[in-house]
């Protein structure tokens, strides 16, 4: 029996990476995500690349009333049933500071929309008594900074939720995987400048799929990111709030 | 869209330039990036010179999403940011393969059919745009239009082997071949010069035929190598390895001649005298040089340049040796040369093949390498040959009407298509192939 994975935000070049190697698997895949045109054609070519079924199913993380469609439609097909989460989103962080209703959206792509859905998933995982989570967070999420303090607390808290579910889950045999990605060779980081080390999605997907099998429990990719982290999680608060990095 | 500054440039690293790039992840982003500012599309940047390079360019390598296939007749329709060895590993265990496949698997659908380009096979299959069936053109306001042969032949004949010109390749439906099974049996054999070469390719009836040449025989060993013949064996098919890497430029005398020629002596002997068989993974064959990443930084900073002419059967034992003789007397000799029989095949107005013999090398990027390529390619043209736009940095504007015969139907029917020259690519503009004005 093939396993069945729910991606959320499947459009992200990350996620897209992501759901190509377990299509190379024979996965059972549900794409989910708002460009629908989009997550057609990512559909197509997973099912292509081997994937036994993938489909795109319409989500909102801002539309929750929609979330237990989703994952009945999960639910139909036998297997282990997974989720791994892309979704977020960062607006400039000026922005924001000129806009602070801009503050709602963010915390809800990036930190509640995501964990009501997958607070929704959670019975269902315990039933089955199997499947993994995988929950992609931000090394923003390590340490508020001035450049993006707001999506850094959202995914702040997200972290928080997925240790919490994690422990929640082990009881009945499913697994809650944290990722922290750095710096990635997406749309989002693209232009930007300071940009270092940057990892390509096929990178940390490779690693996601490594995760998974050998069930970390948080994982930074790439793997240095989590000394640079440690440093910088350490530096004393009373010279960091002196600092813009 | 944001728009990237980073330096631009060919796989030779000779010609570089700083550009804005666009990176779309999205079809729908695809268009609003034309229509906000229309330029060419480029791929993963293996043509040599300045084929991909421009003041402003569209990268392709995020959409690359198979979008259908037949398994029925191998009709496979994919986005042009697809590369051929992706083509291949996700294909070549359901039986099938690319009809073309160019020396590297890194090149893109998009940039296959650009140049249609030529494989190992070219005798046989003819060159890749004559295996496209139809394509998916976004034209400069950023609207699309279906064609084919049959409903656009002079649009679809201009935009094959097109160099982009006539807009972005968006999507295409290629016909696959079939693929027997996931090893080739080789046969190599030693050549002790160039006659020896020519006469063995013209006898050959193997379905895969590459020559390697010794850039560093000189006299009466001037042309030697070894032929490789190759047809299908059996077994299946083995995805490759993760490549190693060329992780920084090489030093200045990584290319000296001592070293060449120790490579070269190295290359040489290790196919014995009476020859061998041997057998090879699709990609160690088709792809040989992708094991290693980044080799173009084997020759330095500095870069280096690519000659691939084509010169028709009459006159190519005269020219090679010629040719030959002006490389090796310079010393900027290449490690390896390749020589290759062509057939016929062609696929657009623009199109590299013609019937004969092929030569490609690598000249290192020194003072004195403009005056040997200048050489080159003159003597391509004396003798009605061709020189490779994908591969070129350095031939004179004025030969391009010489070598390109249908070049007057080319530029009409971009004049058309893109009238203000926003497609246009460094190359385009060097060798004044859109025409004087």
């Amino acid at each position: 029996m093939s396993e069945t994975w729910i991606i959320l935000g499947a459009t992200s070049a990350m996620a897209r990476a992501f759901a190509r190697k377990l299509a190379q698997n024979g996965a059972n895949l549900l794409l989910a995500g708002r460009d629908m045109a989009e997550l057609k054609r990512i559909a197509a070519d997973c099912e292509l690349r081997g994937a036994t079924s993938a489909s795109a199913v319409a989500f909102d993380a801002r539309k929750p009333a929609k979330f237990e469609g989703i994952i009945e439609q999960a639910t139909a097909s036998g297997g282990s049933l997974n989720a791994a989460v892309f979704v977020g989103s960062m607006p400039e962080q000026s922005e924001i500071d000129a806009d602070a209703s801009l503050i709602d959206g963010v915390v809800q792509d990036s930190f509640t929309g995501a964990i009501r859905f997958l607070h929704t998933l959670a019975p269902h995982m315990e039933e089955r008594e199997s499947g993994t989570i995988v929950g992609v967070g931000s090394v923003a999420g390590d340490r508020g900074r001035v450049g993006n303090y707001v999506y850094g607390s959202a995914k702040a808290g997200f972290h928080t939720y997925l240790s919490g579910l994690r422990n929640r889950l082990a009881r009945s045999g499913a697994h809650v995987v944290t990722v922290k990605p750095g710096f990635v060779d997406t749309s989002m980081t693209w232009g930007i400048e300071g940009m270092f080390l940057v990892a390509s999605p096929d990178d940390v997907a490779e690693s996601l799929i490594k995760a998974v099998k050998k069930k970390k429990n948080v994982v930074y990719t790439p793997w240095f990111w989590r000394y640079i982290m440690l440093i910088i999680t350490h530096i004393p608060e009373f010279i960091f709030k002196k600092l813009s990095i | 869209m944001r728009w990237k500054t980073d330096n631009l440039m060919g796989w030779g690293r000779a010609l570089t330039r700083e550009a804005e790039i666009a990176r779309p992840e999205r079809l729908s982003t695809l268009s609003e990036t034309i229509q906000e500012s229309p330029c060419p599309a480029i791929g993963n940047r293996r043509s040599y010179g300045d084929a991909s390079t421009a003041a402003k360019a569209i990268d392709f390598t995020r959409l690359d999403r198979f979008i259908s296939f037949d398994s029925e007749t191998g009709l496979l329709e994919a986005e042009a940011g697809v590369t051929i060895a992706d083509i291949l590993n996700t294909f070549a265990p359901k039986g099938w393969m690319p009809a073309v496949m160019p020396g590297t698997g890194f090149a893109t659908l998009g940039g296959c059919i650009a140049h249609d380009v030529h494989g190992k096979n070219h005798h046989l299959s003819g060159s890749f745009g004559q295996h496209v069936e139809s394509l998916t053109l976004m034209g400069p306001e950023g609207g699309s239009q279906r064609i084919s042969l049959k409903s656009k032949p002079k649009l679809f004949r201009a935009t094959i082997g097109g160099l982009g010109q006539t807009g972005v390749i968006v999507s295409a439906s290629i016909h696959l071949a079939k693929c027997p099974a996931g090893k080739m049996a080789v046969q190599e054999r030693r050549m002790e010069d160039l006659d020896a070469f020519l006469e063995a390719f013209n006898s050959s009836r193997a379905d895969y035929q590459v020559g390697w040449l010794d850039m560093s025989a000189k006299d009466i060993h001037l042309g030697r190598g070894i032929l490789e013949e190759a047809h299908f064996s059996s077994g299946p098919f083995e995805p490759p390895r993760e490549p190693r890497a060329v992780p920084f430029n090489a030093p200045g005398f990584a290319m000296s001649r001592p070293i060449v020629k120790a490579f070269n002596w190295a290359y040489t002997k290790r196919v014995p005298e009476a020859g061998r068989d041997v057998e090879r993974p699709l990609h160690k064959f088709f792809f040989p040089l992708d094991n290693v990443h980044h080799w173009n930084r084997l020759y330095g900073k500095r870069g280096f340049h690519q000659f691939q002419c084509v010169l028709p059967d009459d006159e190519a034992p005269a020219t090679l040796a010629l040719m030959l003789e002006a490389v090796v007397a310079s010393g900027l000799a290449s490690p390896l040369s390749v020589l290759k029989r062509l057939g016929h095949g062609r696929g657009g107005m623009m199109s590299f093949p013609m019937e004969g013999f092929t030569l490609a090398l690598d000249i290192v990027n020194k003072p004195s390498a403009k005056a040997l390529l200048a050489r080159l390619n003159e003597l391509a043209r004396n003798a009605g040959g061709r020189v490779y736009l994908a591969k070129d940095s350095s031939l004179e504007a004025g030969y391009v009407a010489d070598m390109y015969p249908e070049l007057d139907d080319f530029r009409a029917e971009v004049q058309k298509v893109d009238p203000s020259g926003v497609f246009e690519t460094d190359l385009v503009q060097r060798l004044k192939i859109r025409g004087q004005a």
